[in-house]
């Protein structure tokens, strides 16, 4: 039990990872990107081919990607979300969903239906462990993964406190017209905005690529994942997709406890439950929200 | 010299016709008071001449170059700032984040947040206060603050006095003075036709988008200004203009 409910929490360190884009792209450009799954195993195949075919070190490979990637989303949002939001609210979804299936199926064409890995580019890191007392033992992966997670959404949170570019996304987030009046250009914050969640997105894709395999129809289950996580945290709430993560991680290691296929079916349960009552049960579902803001604000 | 000159300007709201044909010019260092009914079409107007508003037709020129067409946050960057109707804070942000927003568009100037409390002293306790929290005369006193920090060559205010108490609207009014004084080009629309006089050089008076009345504010009586204001003369304007 201990056990399940250590895994879970590292489980949920990944979706945080994954997650948190995709809140941020939400949170501040109130845009759902159906793409984020694609746009992170198209990252991971980034990596994969510089690794493999290029045989630059992993590390190299991931700046090269990050930047590749960041580029990426700086054109997405100038050239397919900002021009498919004055459509209406509906069209950027589309867009997006249409934007899945052109990436997923380019590395069909591309790469065809063999599955890939990282795994191979870091050695014994893809299956060391430490040993914790009481006979527990956790991947070094997963807890490379979850403080990763952790250390993002600390910069994240540092960058919209106490940055420049913090504080014109969060205007823009707030209130685009009036951010406008501080001389505010909302087309190259949201552009940067993009970027900046691409670069999260790469990072999920590595560690997808590392601790799994992925294929070109990988990106899929990733955003059911990142989106379960982000709905269970509260959307558009940074810290909400750490916990949402660890909620949905512990729930599907709980439920590959009881049976073999309780895996998805307990995290899509708990996320059910939870999407329920929030509709339903409005003042239940947000009673820890609001604790933690009295405790914070006492 | 005019600093800004507003030629057969046209701005709607979808179908309805906001601000008709208005031209009109303000010389620097000027204090241009609108006054009008609600619904004359004043903050239309004072939003299209910030950017925030699309022109259907005419031109707005800021010390000859044409503006017309360029967005806010490039009208903020060339001089022209808004302080907008109904304050419009950043609700989840601090005083001083919220003025620090204000000096986003980077031209160069005078003034600073250290500047901003020294003609509003009471933001100086509320300075990392969430402006959410704040009281209706602080969150005026911090948008006349945020528009300033951009060291604006013309500050717009859109009826500051809004949902403020008599003695609050003094105190605002007493601060900006030694602004008005001070030779920043100031366009204001203001309720109070009264204080409307008495700070401004001239009046123009809309009705229907249109500039009914215009005149030095010293030689304009308040009899003529409520005429217009009621548009008691526009049945001699009518045939012309309808």
């Amino acid at each position: 039990m201990t056990n399940q409910i250590l895994q879970g929490i590292l489980l949920g360190g990944y979706y945080a990872v994954i997650a948190c884009g995709l809140s941020f792209m939400f949170s501040v450009m109130r845009i759902i990107n159906l793409a984020h799954g694609s746009l992170a195993v198209a990252g991971a195949y980034l990596i994969f081919v510089l690794s493999e075919k290029a045989s630059l070190p992993l590390p190299v490979c991931f700046i090269i990607a990050v930047a590749v990637m960041a580029v990426v989303g700086w054109l997405l949002q100038r050239f397919i979300l900002d021009r498919s939001a004055r459509g209406g609210q509906l069209l950027p979804i589309l867009s997006t969903f249409g934007l899945a299936m052109v990436i997923d199926n380019s590395l069909f064409e591309q790469f065809g239906a063999d599955t890939r890995s990282l795994a191979g580019a870091i050695g014994d890191l893809s299956w060391a462990s430490w040993e914790l007392p009481g006979g527990l033992y956790v991947g070094k992966l997963p807890v490379l993964i979850f403080a990763t997670a952790v250390v993002m959404l600390a910069g994240l949170q540092v960058m919209l406190n106490h940055t420049t570019l913090g504080r014109a996304i969060r205007a823009t987030a707030e209130d685009p017209d009036t951010a406008g009046l501080m001389g505010i250009d909302a087309g190259k914050v949201n552009a940067a905005a993009a970027a900046i969640a691409m670069v999260t997105v790469t990072v999920a894709g590595m560690f997808l690529g590392m601790r799994a395999t992925f294929e070109p129809y990988s990106g899929a289950p990733q955003l059911l994942f990142a989106f379960e996580a982000a709905v269970i945290g509260g959307a558009g709430s940074l810290w909400g997709t750490l916990i949402g993560g660890i909620v949905l991680g512990i729930a599907q290691t709980m439920g590959a406890s009881v049976h073999p296929l309780g895996f998805l079916i307990a995290g899509h349960a708990v996320f059910l439950i939870i999407l329920l009552a929030r509709l339903f049960l409005p003042d239940l579902a947000s009673l820890p929200a609001r604790l933690i803001k009295r405790g914070g604000a006492a | 010299m005019n600093i800004l000159e507003v030629e057969d300007l046209t701005a709607r709201h979808g179908l309805l016709e906001a601000v008709r044909g208005l031209s009109f010019n303000v010389r620097k260092g000027e204090v241009l008071a609108l006054v009008g009914a609600n619904g004359a079409g004043k903050t239309t107007l004072l939003r299209t001449l910030a950017g925030a508003h699309p022109v259907t037709s005419g031109h707005i020129r800021l010390k000859g170059e044409d503006v017309t067409a360029s967005p806010s946050h490039k009208r903020v960057a060339a001089g022209i700032a808004l302080v907008p109707e109904g304050r419009r804070m950043f609700a989840s942000m601090t005083v001083a984040e919220n003025l620090k927003l204000g000096a986003m568009a980077g031209r160069r100037g005078d003034w600073t947040i250290d500047r901003i409390l020294e003609i509003f002293p009471n933001l100086q306790k509320r300075i990392h206060h969430k402006t959410g929290h704040l009281s209706g005369g602080e969150q005026q006193a911090t948008a006349i603050g945020r528009a300033l920090m951009s060291n604006p060559e013309i500050l717009i205010l859109d009826e500051v006095s809004l949902g403020l108490s008599p003695l609050i609207v003094d105190r605002v009014y007493a601060s900006l003075d030694g602004l008005m004084k001070s030779g920043t080009t100031i366009i204001l629309v203001e309720q109070d036709l009264s204080r409307a006089m008495a700070v401004a050089d001239r009046l123009i008076c809309m009705l229907e988008g249109r500039s009914v009345l215009e005149g030095k504010a010293s030689e304009l009586t308040r009899d003529a200004v409520t005429e217009a204001y009621f548009g008691l003369r526009k049945s001699a304007r009518k045939e012309g203009v309808l």
